[in-house]
C-alpha cells in the first residue's frame, strides 16, 4: 500500500471542557477520497482547522509529505500544498471570482511582493485563474464579485482557488452544502476525477455523494474516530449504525 | 471615461488652477494655501495606502509626517551653517538639495515605521489604533526633549532648500514642485494598488483568513504597506516644513494624526483622490470658517458627522459613486 501523504497522529484539541478533537489518528493516501462523516458538532470542521493550521492542536502531530508540519502556520502549510475550503465560504468579497483565483495564482508563484506590474493585464495570472474557474464551471461568472455569487457558486469558487494553488492534498469541508441536486451531481463527478490529481479529505453530509465517492470513510463522534473503513465496512459497522447511520435507509 | 476619473481630473485641474488665480489676483498668500492643500493631500495619500487599501487605522502617522519635517529642518539648518549633521563615527555632511532631502525623509520615516509597524501590527482594531498613537506620542516627546533642534519651540528654516533650476523661494514655483510630488505620490499609490502586492494588501483587508489560506502571511504584507505608507507621509512632511519654513513638535502630535485620518474619511477612504478632495475641503473650511470663528473645528466636526452618517464614501463617493473592483 502506498505511503500516506497526510498522517494525523493522536491529535487533541479542547475548547474549555469540550473535547472537540479527542485523540484522533487518521491518514490520507495518494489517489483516494477519504470521507469524514459524523453528526453535527462531532468535530469534523475542527479537525480540518487543525490540519490546515487555522487552529493549533493541544497535542499530537501532523505529518505531510514526509514532513512534520505541526509547528507550521496556515500560510506555510498552504505553501507546502494543503488546499482547503471552508464550511462557511471565506472569500475576498469585493474581488471578482477571477481576482479571488488570481490571488491564489500569485500566492502559488510566491510573487505577492511585486510592486509594479498591474495584475489586471497579466496573462501569467489571468490564464491559470481562468482555467481553474472553467474547471469548476464558473467560467461565465469570472467577473462577478464574490459577494454577489450564490452559496453554491462560492463553494465552487473555493474549490477553484484550491485548484489554482496546485494543492497536493485537498481538504473540503461540506462542498455540496447549499447546492442543488444538479450541481451536487456535477461536483460528485468532478471530485471523482480530482482524486487522480491529489487525494481529497472530504467532510460531507450528503450520504449519496459520500458512498459514491469515498475509498474510505472515517466516522467521527464526540471528537473521536469510532471507525475507519471502506464503504461496505462502514455500512455494516454496528457502532456506526447506532451512532450515526441508524436513521438512514 | 468613468465618473471617478472625470472627478479626479476636475479636482487635479482645479487644484492646479488655484495658485494661478491667486497669482493673477496678486494674492500670494492664497498660493501658499493651495500648496497647503497639496502637501496635506500627499500626507493623507500616504495614510490612504495603509488605511484605505490595507484597512489599517493608524493613529500615529504624525510621527512619519514629523520625521520628514525634521529631516528637512535639520538638513536646512546644518547646510545653512555649513556644519556636518554629525562628525563621529563618520562625517555625514548636510545638503540643501531637495531631492536628497526627500529621499532621506522617506528613508527615515520608513526606518521609524519598521519597528512601529512590526509591533503594532501584531494587534488589530482598537488596540492597533492605540498602540500607533502611543508610538507617535513617544516620538513627539522625544522631539520636545531634544534641545539641539529647538525642543518645544521648534526649528525655523532660514531659507528653503534648493532644487537646481528652480527658485524655491518663489511661492508659485514651490507650489508646482509640491504639485509634481503629489502627482508622483498618486501615481505610486495607483501602481502599488494595482500590483500583486496591492492585491494581497486588499485581500488582507477584506478577509485575512482567505489570504492566509492561499499561503500569504497577512502580517508581512501589512508591515510592508505600513512602511511604504509612512515613507509617502514622510515625504509630505519634508515639503510641509519647507512650506512653513518651520518645523515643530506640533507636526508630530496626535492632532496631526487625527487630521490625516479626517482628510481620508472626508474625501473617501481608499479612493485615489479621496485624500486630495479631503485636503482641499479641509483647508478651504479652515480658511473660510477659521476667519469667522476660532471654533471652526466645531463645524468641521459637524461635516465629518454628516459624512460618516450619510456619505460613507466621503466626497469622492458622493460625487463618483461606489468604487469599482476588478
Ligand atoms: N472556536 C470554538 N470555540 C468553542 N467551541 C467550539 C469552537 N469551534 C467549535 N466548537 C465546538 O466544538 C464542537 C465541534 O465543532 P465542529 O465545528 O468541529 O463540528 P462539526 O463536526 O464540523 O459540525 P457540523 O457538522 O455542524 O459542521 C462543537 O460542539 C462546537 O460548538
Ligand atoms: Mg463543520
Amino acid at each position: 500500500m502506498a505511503e500516506p501523504l497526510l498522517q494525523i497522529r493522536n491529535l487533541k484539541k479542547s475548547f474549555g471542557a469540550l473535547r472537540a478533537t479527542n485523540d484522533v489518528s487518521i491518514d490520507l493516501r495518494p489517489g483516494e477520497v477519504h470521507a469524514l462523516i459524523g453528526p453535527n458538532g462531532a468535530g469534523k470542521s475542527t479537525l480540518m482547522h487543525l490540519i490546515s493550521g487555522f487552529l493549533k492542536p493541544d497535542a499530537g502531530e501532523i505529518l505531510f509529505d514526509g514532513q512534520d508540519i505541526t509547528g507550521i502556520d496556515m500560510p506555510g502549510r498552504a505553501r507546502l500544498g494543503l488546499g482547503r475550503t471552508f464550511q462557511i465560504s471565506s472569500l475576498a468579497p469585493d474581488f471578482s471570482a477571477l481576482r479571488n483565483v488570481m490571488l491564489a495564482v500569485q500566492a502559488r508563484q510566491g510573487s505577492s511582493f511585486r510592486f509594479i506590474r498591474p495584475v489586471r493585464s497579466d496573462p501569467s495570472l489571468i490564464e491559470p485563474a481562468m482555467a481553474a474557474l472553467e474547471r469548476t464551471g464558473l467560467g461565465a461568472r469570472a467577473q462577478i464579485p464574490a459577494a454577489e455569487l450564490s452559496h453554491g457558486e462560492r463553494r465552487q469558487l473555493e474549490i477553484a482557488i484550491a485548484l489554482a494553488l496546485g494543492a497536493k492534498a485537498f481538504l473540503f469541508d461540506e462542498p455540496m452544502a447549499g447546492m442543488g441536486p444538479e450541481s451536487s451531481k456535477t461536483l460528485t463527478t468532478f471530485l471523482d476525477r480530482l482524486r487522480r490529481e491529489a487525494p481529497v479529505l472530504l467532510i460531507e453530509h450528503d450520504m449519496d455523494a459520500v458512498f459514491a465517492l469515498a475509498d474510505r470513510i472515517s466516522v467521527l463522534v464526540y471528537g473521536s474516530v469510532i471507525a475507519t473503513g471502506t464503504v461496505e465496512e462502514i455500512r455494516r459497522n454496528a457502532d456506526v449504525r447506532s451512532a450515526y447511520l441508524g436513521d438512514m435507509p | 471615461m468613468s465618473r471617478e476619473l472625470l472627478l479626479n481630473t476636475v479636482l487635479a485641474l482645479l487644484l492646479l488652477a488655484l495658485p494661478f488665480g491667486a497669482f493673477a489676483l496678486d494674492e500670494p498668500f492664497y498660493i501658499d494655501l493651495a500648496t497647503r492643500m497639496v502637501v496635506l493631500g500627499l500626507a493623507a495619500t500616504g495614510l490612504n495606502l495603509a488605511l484605505g487599501v490595507g484597512g489599517l487605522v493608524s493613529f500615529g502617522h504624525a510621527a512619519f509626517f514629523g520625521v520628514g519635517g525634521y529631516v528637512a529642518g535639520v538638513m536646512a539648518t546644518h547646510a545653512f551653517n555649513a556644519e556636518p549633521i554629525f562628525a563621529a563615527p563618520f562625517t555625514l555632511s548636510a545638503t540643501d538639495l531637495m531631492p536628497v532631502i526627500w529621499i532621506a525623509a522617506m528613508g527615515l520615516a520608513a526606518l521609524v515605521a519598521l519597528p512601529i509597524g512590526a509591533i503594532s501590527l501584531r494587534t488589530s482594531g482598537v488596540y492597533f489604533i492605540m498602540i500607533t498613537l502611543a508610538f507617535a506620542q513617544m516620538v513627539y516627546y522625544f522631539a520636545i526633549s531634544w534641545p539641539a533642534y529647538g525642543g518645544e519651540d521648534g526649528l525655523a528654516l532660514s531659507v528653503r532648500n534648493a532644487l537646481p533650476g528652480f527658485d524655491t523661494a518663489d511661492s508659485l514655483t514651490f507650489f508646482l514642485i509640491c504639485y509634481a510630488m503629489l502627482m508622483a505620490g498618486l501615481a505610486a499609490f495607483t501602481i502599488l494598488r494595482n500590483s500583486r502586492f496591492g492585491t494581497a494588501l486588499e485581500a488582507a483587508r477584506q478577509n485575512e483568513i482567505r489570504l492566509a489560506a492561499v499561503g500569504v502571511a497577512p502580517f508581512r504584507v501589512r508591515r510592508a504597506a505600513f512602511v511604504l505608507s509612512a515613507a509617502l507621509t514622510g515625504l509630505a512632511g519634508a515639503l510641509y516644513a519647507e512650506l512653513n519654513k518651520f518645523v515643530s513638535p506640533s507636526m508630530l502630535s496626535w492632532h496631526m494624526s487625527g487630521i490625516l485620518i479626517v482628510l481620508v474619511i472626508l474625501g473617501g477612504v481608499g479612493r485615489l483622490f479621496g485624500p486630495v478632495a479631503g485636503a482641499m475641503l479641509y483647508v478651504f473650511l479652515e480658511f473660510v470658517l477659521g476667519g469667522l470663528t476660532e471654533r471652526w473645528q466645531l463645524f468641521l466636526g459637524l461635516i465629518l458627522l454628516g459624512v460618516v452618517l450619510f456619505a460613507r464614501g466621503g466626497l469622492v463617493g458622493l460625487l463618483a459613486g461606489k468604487p469599482r473592483h476588478g
